[in-house]
């Protein structure tokens, strides 16, 4: 079997067919304009949840009901879904593009990777814009204090 | 293909020098990547998770109740503390990724130190305050 090896350091050039709209480029951006934002929301995500008060021990369906009840952390908790999710499925393609080395496998894991990314940024949102903090039937000591002055 | 002594000293010379031209090859450069990419695909994976025990909310109290409770065990408070050490690396790695692209390359083995001089720091005040809301309750 004979292959063509290019002569290293060789210019990247980019044919003209390819020419319009950069997607590896604006991967590029995206990951780092994303992870400056993601820092602000994970490390608050994190305080709020981890350091506040009695941190993990405190963490029960009153407390996240009583955060998804505003707007606030509806906005935080859904803007951290999307860029979370895009900016891993992104890096996962990376190393699906570095360490897989068939044309078959590396269609399989980036596939699989768009899918689960694809599947639970719908199944968040959803979550997130049809929550009732307030469950019709359910034992009032398990739900958030705002629904007994409903 | 046989390898005289000669041909290996010169060998050693140049890749004990400070290749040139790159970044990511040799000592922290490769280590702090290599680093960034396991704690990456790490984050990843609990995201995965975290997101569908989070969507049981929309479940019921008690479905939500019985699986976050899994999440203050001993063993997995511990874990959290290893999630915590791995986005705070992941975090600073990627401002320091960010300052060498778009600022200046020269100082990445400086930058390198000052990630893990604020993550020694950043766990410190995390850990101690951690690990007593998991043990005292």
């Amino acid at each position: 079997m004979t292959s063509t090896i290019e002569a290293p350091r060789s210019p990247y050039t980019r044919s003209a067919k390819k020419r319009g709209l950069n997607w590896e480029k604006w991967g590029w951006i995206y990951m780092r304009v994303s992870g400056v934002v993601l820092i602000v929301l994970i490390f608050g995500h994190l305080f709020v949840n981890l350091m506040v008060g009695e941190g993990v021990s405190a963490l029960n369906f009153a407390f996240v009901a009583g955060k998804l009840a505003s707007p606030f952390w509806q906005t935080w908790d859904v803007l951290m879904l999307w860029l979370a999710l895009i900016h891993g499925g992104n890096g996962m393609r990376t190393l699906v593009n570095d360490y897989a080395t068939s044309r078959i496998s590396r269609g399989i894991l980036k596939g699989a990777i768009l899918l689960s990314v694809v599947a639970l940024i719908v199944l968040g949102t959803l979550v997130v814009y049809t929550f009732d903090a307030c469950p019709a039937g359910s034992p009032a000591d398990l739900l958030p204090a705002l629904c007994s002055t409903l | 293909m046989p390898q005289t002594a000669g041909t290996l000293d010169s060998q050693q010379k140049t890749t004990s020098r400070r290749p040139a031209g790159t970044l990511y090859r040799g000592n922290t450069g490769m280590w702090s990547w290599v680093l960034h990419r396991i704690t990456g695909v790490a984050i990843f994976f609990f995201l995965l998770v975290h997101i569908l025990d989070t969507a049981l909310v929309r479940l019921s109290p008690e479905a939500y109740n019985a699986v976050i409770s899994q999440y203050q065990t001993p063993i997995m408070g511990l874990g959290e503390v290893a999630l915590v050490g791995a986005i705070v690396f992941h975090a600073f790695n990627g401002l320091r990724i960010i300052l060498i692209d778009f600022w200046n390359a020269k100082y990445q083995r400086v930058l390198f130190y000052v990630v893990i001089g604020l993550w020694v720091v950043t766990m410190l005040g995390f850990v101690p305050r951690h690990l007593i809301n998991v043990f005292s309750h």
